[in-house]
């Protein structure tokens, strides 16, 4: 092992954390907005809505997310159709056909933890609200929405880092974020076990930030699990019993 | 003799036998590595056999070696470290000997030699490149290698090249065109084949071999070959055997048994029925 070389290829593997950190918000942002409706669609009890969704789960979450990249990548590239389409600008973009396998990809996984979040909203609630007069839209967003993704927050914040570490996939279609990178370091230095170690170092860090971040939004969200302060309440001592005196 | 000293002295022997296995290793079988997707030199046939110009090479220099050859198929990007992993003990892959790769590896004097090119689709400006099918030598003639250079650079401009990561020619690339054209690498040839057809890379940079096998298959239509050739120097010595540093019987049988192909005219044989042209090293 090269320890001096840990530092050199650390500077070397840095520049690719902004398009890693791109890829992964862009598209667990994206793909939440789309979990949002096909956790909607299959709590909807309309029937073709609902088999939407679940063809759509079925498909997203049983192929592996490297099937799909390739797909959409060299896949769709295949068809004269696509290449003459008003997508191609977007779809011929190496970047952009991983933001959109990425982002498919986690809306399957993040909509069922948004299902479980909506199922998780308790009757009592939802007819308090109602009696307050709430209903429809209004009853959703002020009340349902919410308190499910309080619920469902925790496992959130584990899809958002399986995303961070899935954007290491987009190094198979030229893209030149951490993991690809690191490829190149290595075929040009033979260290494998360096590299990657420093890779792996880098991942961590990510992670071991975002894990904060999530646990802090968790903590500002649930006050009304803690432990009460004691309000005020001052239980009198020797010392103030005295003074009182 | 009793039961503890006949354990030591097995447990002895396992350890000089762990220590030094080349020092009265007496070669019978060798175990080489191969991509197995770079034709004409070594390509997988749909039965998943192997066929190629080294397939048929390495028959002859294993029979005037007298030892057994024992294909591994391995993925390029991570051959070298399987090579030194012990995976096998020589790599026989259209791997040219550079500078950069004798750091780690030895390689035996080189067996066949195409240079690198460009590959277009026809109708895009690049297939005007001039000095169309020209030889530069790199290493033994680099004004003029260096002035062909300059003479195709604007071409380039703004134009986006696919490349084999970890390949000779994306060093090449690096160093003359990384600042008028963008670069995008690729884990496999066959990849940036497919980004040059659906049109999101102008141009792809391979060794000629490639680009010609390439242009002649159906499935690449419209590809052809463009502009010079450059060889030598940084783009290596030519194709040669890629052995673990140290293994110098091995590659003193290599040495030997190219030399006699060469002589014989076995390599110009086979590649002339792989490749189409002469690839000898001379």
């Amino acid at each position: 092992m090269d320890f001096a070389f840990f530092w050199e290829a650390l500077l070397t593997l840095l520049p690719g954390v902004p398009k890693t950190l791109q890829l992964a918000f862009l598209s667990t942002g994206l793909g939440a907005i789309i979990a949002l409706f096909l956790a909607m669609m299959r709590l909807s009890g309309i029937k073709p809505l609902d088999w939407f969704a679940r063809a759509y789960l079925f498909v997203f979450r049983g192929s592996p997310l490297l099937v799909q990249i390739f797909l959409i990548y060299y896949g769709l590239s295949q068809f004269p159709e696509v290449r003459n389409s008003i997508f191609w600008p977007l779809l011929r973009d190496p970047f952009w056909c991983a933001i959109i396998a990425l982002t498919l990809n986690t809306a399957a996984y993040g909509s069922e933890v948004i299902r479980g979040g909506l199922l998780s909203v308790p009757h009592g609630q939802v007819e308090a609200a109602k009696a307050c007069g709430m209903s429809g839209f209004r009853l959703f967003r002020r009340i349902i929405l919410p308190l499910a993704i309080r619920q469902g927050l925790p496992a959130y914040g584990t899809e958002l880092i399986l995303m961070v570490k899935a954007t290491s996939l987009a190094s198979i279609i030229t893209i030149m974020e951490i993991t690809g990178l690191a490829a190149r370091l290595v075929s040009e230095t033979y260290l494998v076990i360096e590299v990657f170690v420093v890779a792996g170092a880098i991942y961590l860090a990510i992670n071991f930030i975002l894990t904060r971040l999530v646990q802090g939004l968790e903590y500002r969200l649930t006050p009304h699990l803690r432990e009460r302060p004691d309000a005020g309440i001052v239980m009198p001592t020797r010392e103030t019993a005295g003074e009182r005196a | 003799m009793n039961t503890w000293t006949r354990i030591a002295g097995a447990a002895l022997t396992a350890v000089a036998l762990m220590t030094a296995p080349a020092v009265a290793k007496e070669w019978t079988t060798v175990k080489l590595g191969t991509e197995g997707a770079f034709p004409p030199w070594n390509s997988t046939k749909a039965d998943g056999t192997l066929e190629g110009f080294e397939i048929e090479l390495a028959d002859d220099l294993c029979a005037r070696m007298e030892v057994k050859c024992e294909w591994v198929v391995q993925a390029w990007k991570g051959i070298i470290p399987a090579l030194q992993a012990g995976k096998f003990d020589a790599i026989m892959s259209g791997m040219s000997a550079t500078a950069k790769r004798e750091k780690v590896i030895d390689f035996s004097q080189p067996y066949g030699s195409t240079g690198q090119t460009f590959g277009v689709l026809k109708d895009n400006d690049l297939a005007a490149l001039p000095l169309q099918g020209i030889v530069f030598p790199l290493a033994s003639k680099p004004e003029e290698a260096e002035k062909a250079i300059a003479e195709i650079l604007p071409y380039f401009k703004g134009k986006v090249i696919g490349v084999q990561a970890s390949s000779i020619a994306q060093g090449f690339l690096q160093k003359y065109f990384a600042n008028t054209a963008e670069i995008r690498e690729y884990g496999k040839t066959q990849e940036h084949d497919l980004d040059l057809l659906s049109g999101r890379v102008d141009a792809i940079v391979a060794s000629m071999a490639y680009v010609s096998t390439a242009a002649k298959d159906p499935a690449n239509e419209g590809l052809v070959q463009a502009g010079p050739r450059f060889q030598g120097g940084m783009l290596g010595r030519g194709s040669s055997i890629g052995l673990r540093k140290g293994s110098d019987d091995l590659k003193a049988m290599f040495d030997k048994a190219i030399t006699a192909a060469k002589e014989d005219g076995t390599i110009k044989k086979l590649s002339e029925k792989w490749f189409g042209f002469d690839v000898t090293v001379y």
